[in-house]
């Protein structure tokens, strides 16, 4: 009531200030009127009372300001006068207000876009209650992080104390039916307690219950749970799909629930579906109950922290017991790898983003030196304002107050361009992404980022505004005397020069920083992949559905694909394999070789494992170094053979002959297989990890059917091209068979680098703008010197200095600083590198040849900066600079 | 002025307002007398803040203004208590009354 009876006033006394005046003069009138009157009637004479009556009250008008300057709205109209004030004098110029307002939106514009992309990496917790219990759990085989096996799972399941809940999941591909297309969704295969585990209900129906993951059975029954986008997207929201049945590989399967809008599943962003896993619990040592391809993600008690978890786990891994058998090659003996999932989840991307936000913030500090500097540079033209306001009796605080409404209100034009830069930015931004960039569709300008800009813009206003501020003032003191006079060489030049060379000093630092990701994106594309990327289309081929439950039909649609595809025009080769080098794909099993020496022992036996079709070495490009290929006699029937890699061979059969040697992948129990080839080493996660060891067969021998094959076709021309005719072939075959993930080898190629490209692209952009603000700044810092110093230079040349020796005194002026600026830059870029060396590839992050042309190529952006100043003072006459006051 | 006097005590200026005003509305001047007249010309009103404080008063719903004429034909600006005011005033007395009595306490135990 008193609020808003306050607020009342204040706005009324705001809008009809002429009203409101007007009753306070008549208030402070009629007292004077009565006082008069009271004093009359003491016997004082009309004139006498009314003087006395003043004499009491004193001065009319300060009574009257005295009682106006109460109530806020008095503090809103200082500020506005103050605002008011500061934008003319950016009105008057408007060169100076433009060039500062856009460095400032560059600056505030890109640490907003960077801010919103790492905000829900980097700050923001993840979306679940309590979200820092949850861990994720891997089995720590040979120091690296490996999926865990269903049994491990079990085990853990069982003994632990620490948690209130597990749940393990794999990725799912299945392929929905509908009266359209069918479409090919994510998803993925969960423990009854996936979505327990992570704090989230169903917004409609009912969470997975331990009765709905029984063993597989192929008769069902089947149950899923859909996202909000799928319900939106495929059943227009209708409430009644709960409880129907749909259908997925041709299977019906029916929806028990529907997740909430906006549910976040950060372990596998693009899934949008999730059904039981259905594994056998009596855990046979040959099924797939002892793969490691199931992520772990964990919930700790509340009252137990996450150290003394992950301490039981290493307990429960090292103490074997009787009731819980182990395969050998899911021991446990190197014990677990846990930690929180947000920790595990950004792992992979901290440190690029942590460079990349110090990149930012270097940039935008260049920004504001920059405007400093500005700002500085109309200090000579102030001070002689300042000196007159200070005269005539304005308080130092009103002066800088109105300073700093004039560098906040350039830093708000700046912030509010800088807003609307980082609102087009940042959608670029999320496509320009690395894939591994987590919670990607997390990255807005949502309200949080907006108060960040705000927070950021006024911090900057203040901080830019402070130097100018107590310059100008130190400048105006109680001297008082306006000096207008150039001649007097001034205190600000100081404080100028510095901030130049601070300037320089950072640009180079992120100039460094660009250089030596660009050496490190070079050098790992110049590593050879292995295989030929240029002119292969490649994509991948699904089955779904009941009739290719047969191994035999599935084996058939693929080699009729095959054929096909074969004659299409323009097609030389074409092959299929389980999983393709740079595709993401990495499925590896444990390979043991009958005779391994004891030498070789003690290596990692883990290889990927490829189920190729014949011909796949010739349409990857990948050369044969001794023995044979596989070919179409290598049959379900046939004896079992293998090819494997040139390293893997050289590392674990050390001085054999890899031919004829005879290996088990997977389980011990399995059959043998014997080498009948070796081939090139080939990368299959990145260009960057050289060791990837690998096991070639044929797809009818190996013992589970590959139901998604990547083809990979060679063409002799614009492999790109290609993909309608072939599109088109398959399907002739079946068109319901649906095929994704196209794109030539080359993409992928590229696309494998993406995390460094994207680093590299935000570096090369943020040095460039700082390479340009340093020029910008020295030049404008040796344009306003040779005007100060204009008679200087006209005495100069009148007592006898050649233009040459005035030029270079402005470029011995200039260089002087970027030669220090660069100095000092040099030294911190030496220690800021120590940020990027995680992305760094073939380059030392004291990488000489980078450091020097870097420096060379400041130095020459110096020097065209230093030009136009030095040919303006080259220019000046004697006659001139006398006439100059 | 005939007797020596001081301004009011700080702090104190709102109490005798609110004091002041609840017995009849009243005009600025009206209450500058009033409060001489009632302290035997010991306190002196500073106009200024009198009409800085009546504003606030006014503000804060502790005081009701109207326009009206007065006595002498003039138009003036009178002020009434609320209740509101009233019920602040209650309040300030009495932490007045306690205060005021503690000193005197403090003041006699030293003498």
């Amino acid at each position: 009531m008193s609020l808003w009876r306050e607020l009342a006033r204040g706005l009324r006394g705001l809008i009809n200030r002429p009203a409101a005046d007007r009753d306070i003069a008549d208030e402070v009138e009629q007292y004077v009127d009565e006082a008069a009157a009271s004093f009359e009637a003491r016997g004082l004479s009309p004139e006498e009372a009314r003087r006395a009556a003043l004499r009491e009250l004193g001065s009319v008008t300060a009574v009257r300001e005295q009682v106006r300057a109460y109530g806020w709205e008095n503090i809103v109209e200082t500020t506005l006068a103050d605002v008011g004030y500061a934008a003319r004098r950016l009105r008057r110029y408007p060169i100076h207000a433009l060039v500062a307002a856009l460095t400032l939106a560059l600056g505030i514009g890109a640490s907003t876009a960077i801010f919103s992309a790492v905000n829900p990496v980097l700050f923001q917790p993840l979306p679940y209650p309590d979200p820092q219990r949850l861990m994720l759990i891997w089995d720590g085989q040979g120091g690296s992080r490996l999926d865990v096996t269903f049994g491990t799972y079990r085990e853990l399941i069982a003994r632990n104390r620490s948690f209130n809940a597990m749940a393990v999941m794999r990725p799912m591909q299945p392929t929905l039916a509908g009266v359209a297309e069918p479409e090919r969704l994510d998803g993925e295969y969960v423990s009854a307690d996936y979505f327990r585990v992570l704090g989230v209900r169903p917004a409609l129906g009912r969470d997975f219950e331990a009765a709905d993951d029984p063993p597989y059975d192929p008769n069902g029954p089947f149950v899923a749970i859909v996202s909000d986008t799928l319900w939106r997207r495929r059943f227009n929201a209708d409430p009644t799909l709960v409880g129907r049945q749909i259908l997925l590989n041709d299977i019906p399967v029916t929806v028990i629930g529907i997740m909430p809008t906006g549910f976040e599943n950060v372990l596998s962003p693009q899934s949008e579906i999730w059904s039981t896993l259905r594994y056998d619990p009596a855990l046979p040592f040959n099924g797939r109950e002892w793969g490691h391809h199931l992520r772990l993600v964990a919930r700790v008690r509340p009252e137990i922290d996450l150290d003394r978890a992950s301490h039981e786990l290493q307990e429960i891994a090292k103490a074997q017991l009787p009731d819980f058998e182990r395969p050998q090659w899911a021991s446990l003996q190197d014990g677990f790898i846990a930690h929180s999932l947000q920790d595990e989840l950004t792992r992979s991307v901290r440190p690029a983003l942590v460079a990349i936000v110090g990149a930012v913030i270097l940039l935008l500090t260049i920004a504001c030196v920059n405007v400093t500097n500005l700002l500085l540079a109309q200090g000579a033209s102030r001070r002689g304002e300042l000196s007159v306001r200070t005269a005539l009796g304005a308080s130092r605080a009103r002066i800088i107050r109105q300073l700093l409404a004039e560098t906040l209100l350039l830093a708000s034009i700046g912030g509010a361009l800088g807003i609307v830069l980082a609102h087009t930015t940042v959608d670029a931004l999320v496509a320009l992404s690395p894939p591994g960039l987590p919670r990607s569709n997390a990255i807005v300008v949502d309200r949080t980022v907006l108060a960040f800009t705000a927070g950021l813009t006024t911090v900057i206003g203040l901080l830019v505004g402070l130097l100018p501020a107590l310059n100008g003032f130190r400048a105006s003191g109680p001297g008082g005397a306006p000096q207008q006079s150039t001649r007097i060489a001034s205190g600000h030049q100081l404080t100028r020069r510095c901030l130049v060379v601070v300037q320089v000093a950072l640009a180079l630092v992120l100039l460094v920083a660009a250089g030596l990701l660009l050496r490190s994106v070079q050098r790992l594309f110049a590593m050879p992949p292995g295989f030929d990327p240029t002119e292969r289309l490649t994509m991948q081929v699904q089955v779904a559905g009941q009739r290719f439950r047969d191994a035999e039909t599935s084996h058939r649609f693929f080699d009729s694909v095959l054929e096909a595809v074969r004659q299409v025009p323009g097609v030389t080769a074409a092959a299929f394999t389980s999983q393709l080098p740079l595709s993401g794909d990495e499925e590896a099993y444990g390979v043991h070789f009958e005779s391994t020496p004891p030498a070789a022992a003690e290596e990692d036996p883990s290889a990927y494992r490829y189920a190729v079709s014949p011909g796949y070495f010739a349409a990857m490009g990948i050369p044969l170094r001794t023995g044979r290929a596989l070919d179409s006699h290598d049959g379900a029937g046939a004896p079992l053979v293998a090819v494997i890699n040139e390293s893997f061979a050289r590392r674990r059969l050390p001085g054999l002959n890899p031919i004829g040697q005879r290996l088990h992948i997977g389980p011990n129990s399995g059959p043998w297989f014997t080498v009948v080839g070796v081939v090139g080493d080939v990368t299959q996660t990145s260009l960057a990890v050289t060791r990837s060891d690998a096991v070639y067969l044929t797809a009818p021998q190996w013992r589970f059917t590959d139901n998604a094959r990547w083809l990979v076709v060679r063409s002799q021309a614009d492999a790109a091209a290609l993909a309608p005719a072939i599109r088109r072939a398959i399907a002739a075959i079946d068109r319901n068979q649906p095929i994704i993930r196209v794109a030539t080898m080359e993409e992928r190629v590229r696309a494998s680098a993406a995390d460094r490209r994207f680093a590299l692209l935000l570096f090369e952009a943020f040095a460039t703008t700082a390479l340009i603000l340093a020029a910008i700044g020295t030049y404008s810092l040796l344009s306003g010197s040779v005007t100060e110093r204009t008679r200087e230079m006209g005495v100069r040349s009148a007592l006898g200095a050649s233009r040459l020796d005035i030029v270079a005194l402005v470029f011995r002026q200039g260089l002087t600083l970027t030669g220090l600026g660069i100095g000092i830059g040099l030294g911190g870029a030496a220690v800021a590198s120590r940020a990027l060396v995680t992305l760094l590839f073939g380059v030392t992050r004291l990488d000489s040849a980078t450091y020097a042309g870097v420096a060379t190529l400041l130095l020459l952006v110096s020097i065209l900066a230093c030009a136009m100043p030095a040919w303006r003072a080259a220019r000046v006459r004697p006659s001139v600079a006398l006439r100059f006051e | 002025m005939d007797a020596p006097n001081t301004d009011v005590i700080q702090g104190t200026l709102d109490m005798l307002i609110l004091k002041t005003v609840s017995l009849e509305p009243m005009h600025g001047f009206g209450i500058t007398r009033r409060v001489e007249q009632v302290s035997r010309g010991v306190f002196k009103v500073n106009p200024g803040s009198l009409l800085t404080a009546l504003n606030r008063l006014e503000r804060a719903g502790w005081l009701e203004a109207e326009w009206r004429q007065t006595a002498n034909s003039r138009r003036a600006k009178y002020y009434s208590l609320t209740r509101a005011g009233r019920k602040q005033l209650e309040e300030e007395t009495s932490s007045w009354s306690r205060r005021a009595s503690a000193v005197a306490r403090i003041l006699k135990a030293e003498a």
